[in-house]
């Protein structure tokens, strides 16, 4: 299959954070979740893919071309939606689109109206006079209008109310059902990729902990529970992390098969949700 | 077709999707060439990703359920109807030995058990 992007070995050096030997790949047609805590590296990530920062070793392709070198190629394809706001204040929504429109080949002004009216925005209003839901939701608007093959969003539903991220989830959907277009999708709000993403990528500290297909994740992964007087090295070597208190234990395993074979009713296998499954990765802090 | 996703189910949800369009091909509600949505039109709809409604018709079309026809899409496969009663009869079996694994664990009699059965037949 068509790979959009493609990153290989990716490394970035700050004093107090490294992002190390990121390796991962998105297909095209496929909605990516890029989960992790705070501080994990994904912001650091999607603006390296940006070349927003100068990654230290690694290489990053996106549409088959590399990044720096094609730098202005790849963007004109991209719809990049950042977490932090980066208008003008003082200008108009139209005003900054009309800026944002001239970067893009594909710029389609009845795409963008549309979006504008179906997210209840106005035009003619300043950037400073909107709330944050609504900033958000005219960066989306502009991602959305100039035809891009990958969405990059960071974060795009922090802030939003659960109604509105339903409708982005939507708009979304719709965004990919034609098979050509891929999203890479960051947030710490699982319930939100949960359900449509098709690939969980994991990052935590730095270090990519899985980036897999969500089908797989959910079979292999189970959650483990028993009581004390059955955790042996048998056990504990099975597990991922382990969480013990007075009456019992629970860890995350991919080998509950075995575990159940062995130990039979006398432990309890459960299907973790993917925020489970972070907890339980990211659980030595 | 119909297709209703619980998300409080322990059957992930792919393994739903394709157990009930397989429910529905043997139950003779959906029949031979007719045609399915596509995977991402599926998605799209039960908003839920690609991946799973893909993984739901690999299984399906791997116990030669459907049939894909590339540039055209998918549809229900001819059935063989002995085929389908001997999967059936595989189902029914799997239930049997859970009812009766449970009987055993609250010393319910095999004859105990074949009454209730006769009774609820009736």
């Amino acid at each position: 299959m068509e790979k959009i992007l493609e990153i290989k070995n990716l490394s970035k050096n700050y004093d107090n954070f490294k992002l190390e030997d990121v390796n991962f790949n998105l297909e095209k047609g496929y909605i990516m979740g890029f989960i992790g805590p705070n501080g994990a590296g994904k912001t650091t990530t999607i603006k390296l893919i940006m070349n927003l920062i100068k990654r230290n070793s690694g290489e990053i392709k996106v549409f088959g071309l590399d990044n720096l070198h094609d730098e202005k190629k790849i963007k004109n394809r991209i719809g990049f939606v950042y977490d932090e706001c980066n208008y003008y204040d003082n200008l108009s929504l139209k005003d900054n689109a009309k800026m944002i429109a001239d970067f893009y080949d594909k710029w389609s002004w009845s795409e963008f109206d549309k979006y504008i009216e179906k997210f209840e925005l106005d035009k003619n209003q300043k950037i400073k006079e909107l709330s944050k839901g609504m900033k958000t939701k005219f960066a989306i608007a502009t991602a959305l209008s100039h035809d891009a093959e990958l969405l990059i969003m960071d974060e795009p539903t922090s802030g939003l109310d659960p109604i509105f991220r339903q409708e982005i989830i939507n708009i979304l959907q719709e965004y990919i059902e034609d098979g050509n277009r891929s999203i890479i999708f960051s947030t710490h709000i699982i319930s939100d990729i949960e359900k449509m993403a098709d690939y969980i990528t994991f990052i935590n500290k730095g270090k990519i902990v899985f980036s897999e297909e969500k089908t797989k994740i959910e079979d292999e992964y189970r959650i483990v529970k028993g009581g004390l007087d059955i955790l042996d090295s048998g056990i504990q070597n099975n597990l991922i992390e382990i969480k013990k208190n007075k009456f019992g234990f629970s860890g995350l395993t991919l080998n509950s098969s075995a575990l159940h074979e062995k130990y039979g009713e006398a432990i309890v296998i459960d299907r973790p949700s993917i925020e489970d499954i972070m907890l339980y990765m990211a659980g030595e802090r | 077709m119909k297709i209703i996703i619980s998300n409080s189910s322990k059957q992930p949800i792919y393994e739903q999707i394709a157990y009930q369009i397989r429910e529905q091909i043997i139950k003779g509600v959906l029949i031979e060439n007719t045609a399915l949505p596509s995977i991402r039109n599926l998605a799209k709809e039960l908003q839920i990703s690609v991946i799973t409604t893909k993984r739901a018709y690999e299984e399906l079309e791997r116990d030669g359920y459907i049939n894909t026809v590339p540039g055209k899409g998918t549809f229900i496969a001819c059935q063989n109807v002995a085929d389908i009663k001997e999967q059936k009869y595989k189902m029914i079996e799997e239930d049997l030995i859970k009812i009766i694994e449970e009987s055993k664990v609250f010393d319910i009699s095999k004859s105990e058990l074949i009454e209730m059965i006769n009774l609820i037949y009736e």
